[in-house]
């Protein structure tokens, strides 16, 4: 592996399975990811990349270990894991559409405020909002409603509250699906500005983006991890060729 | 304000949608200060009217049914923080509004009683002792701390049972309306402690003022109504607030909240305990001006009722939920002297018929017909979105 790794910062998953009623989504999934790349997590529909997600995040049970900063993701409820600094985003965006921008990244930037100051109105704009606006690129569309915004921006927004929660991880779930070209560039950038020493991992069906951006890849197939590396490495294992990459036009076009 | 389109050119796949509702301090541009005030404003004509016009203006008796419906509107603001901006369909308020009805009847009995004495009731239908949890209630201070607590004690741990098993929709509704019924059957059944389906009446005293008195009668209308104001201010302030944001982000997507790292349970809990607190000061002062608190007055018709003024005056807006309980009590009065036993027909037709048709309330009558988002109170919560029954 030729990456530099800065941190310590990074979720260990080992033996992650998830049964859903005797269907296992997951099996036995090992998979480190750590701090300061840009992790893709690729694979055919069904592979099992969003349940894993989920898994690691509460929305659905999971038996095996998930250690981030001594703790076990999988025996925790959702607020908590993102209050430790584990943030996703959905493949729909779900953005308070009522709200304005500056509102969704305020709301999202409470849960470091005390209770008692969620009794008061907002006064001034935090300067983490401030800063996040200025990342994602919103800064002028700041008090128009979320609703409004197109698709890309508001998967922006998504990964603006992302920031402003501070979350140290952050899964994205196919977050340049639906973008055009130069949406996608933007986000690609975006994402390489943020990743510091942030943990990043991208769930993606298109594998162009994948090219340019991921420092780091992790394949899914039938619920398990096929194989690791980075790019490179990826495309010449022939097993990844066979289930995946031999189909790829195919898939990647209706993914 | 009625069009979005304007200066939206950088802006692809636009829709006619709510100016945003965000009103930064900066601003002080005369349409913010405008719908940063105006509930405000909204709330002073409320109070002109109550506090000055009708104590001037109105007989002792009509005085006392405006006071009973505002004991019943104080319930409803209630409802609207839970209902119209949590999202909680709470269909059983009449068990808070009991709880404090019951705690200021039972220091009213006593009174009515004398020092040392047992209520009347006690020696009528039992042995003429009185439970031992009926001694406190001999202590003023001691009611009124009840008349708080009480309330919020049993709200919190039903809240927190109900909420945390993330209990929602219809359920949540069928739920708290059960209460209501089990609170009245456990009524009814103890005749001996809780005065059964006679209820507690015949008071004479209130904290030591005579209630036959017009003065006092008077006193008590202008409490009721000052409190019915506090509470719409108190309201007021919680919606304009970052949890009022909270809340009804916390409505409208509630998965969407956990993973912004707060436990829905836990904002919709601060509501429901508000609400319930509220209920029960409304009970309270419902006692002293009506002479009497029986299980019909807590039961889930009663509970109804105040849900159906809600509906009516529209659940999300600010005021809507206190006028529409005015106006259902003033309806109530009105009708049910012509048609005394059809009463209920029609408070169940009304609920159905604001909920079908008009589900935003009166409040929502204007901007249905202008086709205008009204900028009210922080517009997230003004404007109800979805339609939606039990959300």
């Amino acid at each position: 592996m030729t990456q530099s790794f800065r941190g310590e910062d990074y979720i260990e998953v080992r033996d992650l399975t998830v049964d859903f009623d005797g269907f296992k989504a997951i099996e036995g999934v090992d998979v480190t990811f750590m701090q300061g790349r840009l992790h893709f997590l690729i694979g055919p529909n069904g592979a099992g990349k969003t349940t894993l997600v989920d898994a690691l995040t509460g929305l659905v049970q999971g038996t095996g270990r998930a250690e981030f900063r001594n703790e076990n993701l999988l025996t925790m409820k959702s607020h908590k894991i993102v209050r430790l600094g584990v943030g996703r985003t959905f493949q729909t965006a779900s953005v308070f559409e009522q709200l304005s921008v500056l509102q969704n990244l305020d709301i999202a930037a409470g849960l470091h405020r005390k209770a008692a100051g969620l009794l008061l109105r907002r006064r001034k704009v935090p300067e983490s909002v401030e800063r996040a606006l200025e990342t994602i690129g919103l800064t002028s569309l700041a008090n128009r409603p979320a609703g409004i915004l197109a698709h890309g921006q508001k998967q922006w927004l998504e990964v603006g509250m992302l920031l402003v929660q501070d979350a140290q991880v952050m899964f994205l779930d196919e977050t340049v699906a639906g973008m055009s070209t130069e949406e996608r560039d933007e986000t690609g950038e975006l994402l390489q500005r943020i990743a510091g020493d942030r943990t990043i991992v991208v769930i993606e069906h298109d594998m162009d983006f994948m090219r340019r951006y991921a420092d780091f890849v992790t394949v899914m197939h039938g619920g398990k991890v096929l194989a690791e590396g980075t790019v490179v490495e990826i495309q010449a294992d022939p097993q990844v060729q066979e289930v995946y990459l031999g189909t790829a036009g195919e898939v990647v076009a209706n993914g | 304000m009625t069009s979005t389109i304007t200066e939206a050119s950088e802006i692809p796949d636009e829709r006619e949608l709510p100016e945003p509702s965000v009103v930064e301090s900066k601003d002080f541009s005369a349409a913010n200060l405008f719908h940063t005030y105006a509930p405000l404003a909204g709330i002073a004509i409320l109070a002109l009217v109550l506090l000055v016009w009708a104590p001037n203006s109105l007989s002792s008796f009509r005085l006392g049914n405006l006071g009973k419906y505002c004991a019943w509107a104080l319930a409803a603001v209630g409802i609207g923080l839970a209902w119209g901006r949590g999202g909680m369909l709470v269909m059983g308020q009449g068990v808070f509004f009991g709880l404090g009805g019951y705690v200021m009847a039972m220091h009213m009995k006593l009174e009515a009683a004398g020092p040392g004495n047992v209520p009347d009731f006690m020696v009528l239908y039992g042995d003429a002792t009185m439970p031992s949890w009926w001694e406190p209630f001999r202590s003023g201070p001691f009611t009124l701390f009840a008349i708080i607590a009480l309330p919020a004690f049993v709200s919190f741990v039903l809240g927190s049972a109900i909420l945390k098993r993330r209990v929602k929709g219809a359920y949540f509704a069928i739920l708290t309306q059960a209460l209501a019924v089990a609170f009245a059957t456990l009524l009814v059944a103890t005749i001996k402690q809780t005065g059964g389906f006679n209820g507690l009446n015949s008071f004479t005293t209130v904290f030591g003022h005579n209630l036959f008195d017009p003065a006092i009668k008077k006193n008590l209308y202008l409490i009721v109504a000052g409190l019915l104001i506090l509470c719409l201010l108190i309201v007021w302030q919680l919606s304009r607030s970052r949890y009022g944001e909270l809340l009804v982000a916390t409505r409208d997507a509630e998965e969407r909240i956990r993973f912004l790292g707060y436990d829905p349970a836990d904002i919709k809990l601060v509501a429901f305990v508000v609400a319930a607190i509220m209920a029960s000061i409304g009970g309270a002062m419902f006692v002293p001006l009506v002479g009497i608190i029986s299980p019909s007055d807590v039961d889930a018709s009663a509970s109804i009722m105040l849900i159906a003024g809600v509906a009516l005056g529209g659940r999300a807006s600010l005021l809507g939920p206190a006028l529409g309980a005015l106006a259902v009590g003033l309806g109530q009065s009105m009708l049910s002297e012509q048609f005394p036993t059809q009463w209920t027909y029609f408070q169940g037709a009304l609920f159905i018929v604001v909920l079908l048709f008009l589900p935003g309330g009166v409040a929502s009558l204007w901007s249905k017909l202008t086709g205008v988002f009204p900028r009210r109170s922080r517009a997230v919560g003004a404007t109800t979105p979805e339609p939606e029954v039990v959300s």
